[in-house]
């Protein structure tokens, strides 16, 4: 008796919770808009289940409940009701399924316009590496990182020489224009997570991980890692900008490339 | 193909195996210690579980107090934030949940469900109870080490795991790999026990699909367990030689706060690959005893038979074997290819198919029945509705794109705390409070059972059903302490206070249970052999608590499947699986 009625509560009260409470996701700042709808298609679907069956279990147990002389109906199969049901559950799958493995793929094809970003992480600051005027980045390992090289590059490619080195600083975007983010990770796992751009993915020494998304809107937003690195895992914090197409011009006007700044560093140490 | 299940009146086979010379005790020691008696390696390796698991209840009343209220306990900074972490995970999925189900419920139920006098091998099975000791005590050592246990969260990710900034790193990661290590060891020589027993050791008449669920439930997630935990043991002896031996399975060229490592050339992502091609398996090897077990509750204490047994075998079987494809979608976002997530995504939600009938089938198995509100009944009920939901929000993480943005959030640790954390819990003690009285010969206090499941239910669904939305907001998991951070509002705050009061009280209301358990030893009312009214072999024993040996001279036989409640004609509202058929029945006039 009293379960069933708390099975309602808990119905009344799980919804209610859902549309009152304060705590929903960001503002999105990205193309990823597809992947609030999926999340919305799926909230929809499960609820309706949830509710659904929570209900009839409270009812079963009012109605169905032990009276002196109640005896339980003897039925121990329907293939049909099993049939309807299991042919139900797998349209309702579907449902969710198919809309998201279509925005899976738009997620993994990256546009042959992006912009390459690189994001470099380490215990526990991100730093960042902008392809220069040749529009290519330059080689890169962890085995050559030195003082005059602190994300690795090859002094000797020259590809490398204009890079853009933004190291433990803000990131600069434009706005608008779909940016490939290429990850690297110089120590354990790192995961470059933007809360308002939905998207995330794990940075893996020794490889490259990638995703991209388009951002929507100027502002400022704060990077988080995502994957534990260690005990400063929370402190692994940085900042991004999305900038209009002049701020962000006026922004990268004002960087360095490796080639000033090995030189510098080389210099700093000829002059102890 | 019906009359086999439910049927009564086919001829009962000739017994498979002859009867088996078992070890008796000549001494306390042996009879109570080192035991042979599955019965008591049972309570052994229950105790074991559920005293390690009140460390694990321990250390997240810790974690609670630093998230809500940060820097208020002086002792706990963000190395034992990361330690508790890692511990309470490790040793609430491994330690206590596999532990209970398959080396508690698993040897206490199978031998006696199949009308077997024991396991197979059971002085293997005595050794696996002291190896999963030795596994525990070797675990718990780690507290006690310079450094600590490790804080390399319950995945144990290399490379951080075996580097320097995570805590533990000199002895704790090392004791952790050894006592994984063990415990593999330890299960196996159990593992294989059950499979055997269930394979070999059945009665005379107990047909595979007489079987209780109970019985399939625990035999798949052992046949799951053999297959599983072995890419476990290789990736914690790979990761041993990579911090022992300055080997590089799991370790590329790295450079850590400036200083160049000498790893080189291994692969983080393997170690991924080898954790979680154990670890979807292993959130089955918990889930299928648990539903298993909770179909018996259901049935017996709603006086019904279970809906759809067939399906319902069927069911478990096809998850069991499913679940060795699903593991990736533990990695959707970990950098592997992405093309990955196609196959796995639809594998994921294919397994929500079976999983569902199962749902539907335990509620329609309340549908017409004749229900009774005991604690186990009640706790079944908390399982369906936990189990439910957490089931559900797995179809949220499971779709690869929606995982994209809640991976690595608190929304993961409330999906992964309600399916299989609260969910199995709920059947574990429903189970306990089912069979207290088979073990122990006494009845509990009802009235402390119900208080104990009302605070656990409510506290439980409380806790972590409002988890999810921090999660949906976006905030981390395993953050030591969150700061100010611009998209997190204060209220929040509020929110992490509620939830950690509620944990201590869901915590402290385990006490009660623990109370129970011991106050009832000694002062609860004799239950006598069979006081649920249920059908099944273990309540048809000649003594309650049942004899090494289990059957007094005679083995049952069984004529009936499992579920012969509420049979039309029938004078009780139960059949025993060993009752011969009436001549009603053999005419084939009552059903």
């Amino acid at each position: 008796m009293l379960i069933a009625a708390v099975l309602v509560l808990i119905v009344l009260g799980s919804l209610l919770f859902h549309f009152l409470s304060p705590w929903w996701w960001t503002p999105i700042a990205s193309n990823w808009a597809y992947i609030d709808t999926t999340l919305i298609v799926t909230f929809w679907i499960t609820g309706a289940v949830f509710t659904a069956v929570v209900l009839f279990i409270a009812y079963c147990l009012l109605r169905f409940r032990h009276r002196p002389g109640r005896r339980a109906a003897y039925e121990p199969e329907n293939r049909r009701l099993e049939l309807i049901l299991t042919v139900g559950t797998a349209v309702g799958v579907a449902a969710m399924l198919a809309p998201g493995l279509v925005v899976w793929a738009r997620f993994i094809q990256v546009p042959e316009e992006a912009a390459e970003v690189e994001v470099v992480g380490q215990q526990w600051q991100w730093s960042f590496r902008l392809p220069g005027e040749d529009g290519q980045l330059g080689r890169a390992d962890t085995r050559l990182i030195t003082p005059e090289s602190p994300l690795g590059l090859s002094a000797h490619d020259p590809r490398g020489q204009d890079d853009v080195i933004v190291e433990a600083a803000d990131l600069h975007v434009p706005v608008g224009k779909p940016v490939k983010i290429l990850l690297r990770s110089v120590d354990v796992l790192h995961d470059f997570y933007v809360p308002e751009f939905r998207a995330k993915m794990d940075m893996i020494p020794g490889a490259v991980t990638y995703f991209w998304l388009t951002p929507t809107r100027t502002g400022t937003f704060e990077i988080l890692c995502a994957e534990l690195c260690g005990v400063g895992h929370p402190y692994m914090r940085g900042v991004i900008v999305v900038d209009s197409e002049s701020d962000y011009q006026a922004w990268l006007a004002e960087q360095i490339t490796f080639a000033q700044l090995s030189t510098a560093r080389q210099a700093a140490d000829a002059s102890p | 193909m019906a009359t086999t299940i439910h049927g009564t009146a086919d001829a009962v086979p000739p017994a498979e195996t002859a009867e088996v010379e078992l070890y008796h005790p000549h001494s306390w020691i042996t009879r109570y210690v080192f035991s042979q008696d599955a019965k008591v390696i049972a309570i052994q390796y229950s105790l074991t579980a559920i005293a390690i698991g009140f460390v694990a209840l321990f250390l997240s009343w810790l974690m609670r107090l630093q998230l809500a209220f940060p820097g208020t306990l002086a002792f706990i900074d963000a190395d034992s934030y990361y330690q508790y972490i890692t511990m309470h995970g490790m040793i609430m999925v491994v330690y206590l949940l596999t532990a209970l189900f398959l080396g508690g419920f698993g040897n206490y139920l199978i031998p006696l469900m199949v009308g077997a006098r024991d396991m197979a091998f059971p002085y293997a099975n005595m050794l696996s109870y002291w190896i999963y000791l030795l596994a525990v005590l070797v675990l718990v050592a780690s507290f006690f080490m310079p450094g600590g246990p490790t804080g390399a969260g319950w995945t144990l990710y290399p490379p951080q795991a075996i580097l320097a900034n995570t805590p533990g790193q000199d002895w704790g990661i090392v004791l952790m790999l050894v006592s994984l290590a063990l415990f593999i060891i330890g299960f196996t020589m159990g593992g294989l026990n059950y499979v055997v027993t269930v394979l070999q050791g059945r009665t005379r008449g107990m047909t595979l699909m007489r079987m209780p669920l109970t019985v399939w439930g625990i035999f798949t997630a052992t046949v799951m367990a053999l297959l599983a935990f072995p890419a476990l043991f290789v990736g914690a002896v790979m990761m041993l030689f990579d911090r022992l031996l300055g080997t590089s399975f799991f370790m590329p060229a790295i450079v850590q706060m400036g200083e160049q490592l000498s790893y080189g050339g291994g692969s983080p992502i393997l170690f991924q690959h080898l954790f979680w091609f154990f670890g979807h398996p292993e959130v089955y090897i918990v889930a299928l005893p648990a539903f298993g077990i909770v179909s018996d509750l259901i049935a017996t204490h709603a006086r019904k038979n279970i809906f759809g047994y067939r399906m319902m075998v069927w069911a478990i079987v096809i998850i069991g074997a499913l679940s060795f494809v699903v593991w990736a979608h533990h990695m959707y976002v970990s950098g592997m290819n992405p093309y990955f997530g196609f196959f796995f995504a639809t594998t994921t939600l294919i397994i929500a198919v079976p999983t569902a009938i199962k749902v539907y089938n335990w509620v329609l198995t309340l549908w017409q029945g004749d229900i009774h509100f005991t604690p186990p009944m009640l706790f079944a009920i908390g399982f369906i509705v936990t189990f439910l939901n957490g089931g559900l929000t797995g179809m949220f993480l499971g779709n690869v794109v929606v995982d994209v943005p809640l991976s690595d959030t608190m929304f993961v640790v409330a999906h992964f705390h309600m399916v299989m954390g609260v969910a199995p819990i709920m059947v574990i003690f429903g189970a306990i409070y089912h069979w207290y009285p088979k073990i122990t010969g006494r009845m509990f206090n009802d009235l402390l059972a119900k208080l104990h499941f009302w605070i656990t239910f409510l506290g439980a669904y409380l806790i972590f059903f409002p988890m999810h939305y921090l999660g949906l907001l976006g905030v981390p998991r395993r953050y030591f302490e969150m700061g100010e951070t611009a998209f997190v509002p204060a209220s929040t705050v509020t929110l992490n206070e509620f939830i950690t009061i509620t944990a201590l009280v869901v915590g402290a209301a385990q006490f009660l249970f623990l109370f129970n358990m011991f106050w009832s030893l000694r002062y609860g009312r004799p239950a006598g052999g069979n006081p649920w009214r249920a059908t099944t072999l273990e309540w048809q024993t000649p003594e309650t608590p049942p004899a090494h040996g289990n059957w007094g001279r005679e083995l049952p036989v069984v004529y009936r499947w499992a579920y012969d409640y509420s049979v039309p004609g029938a004078a009780e509202d139960f059949i025993p699986q060993n009752q011969p058929p009436s001549p009603a029945e053999v005419r084939g006039t009552m059903t």
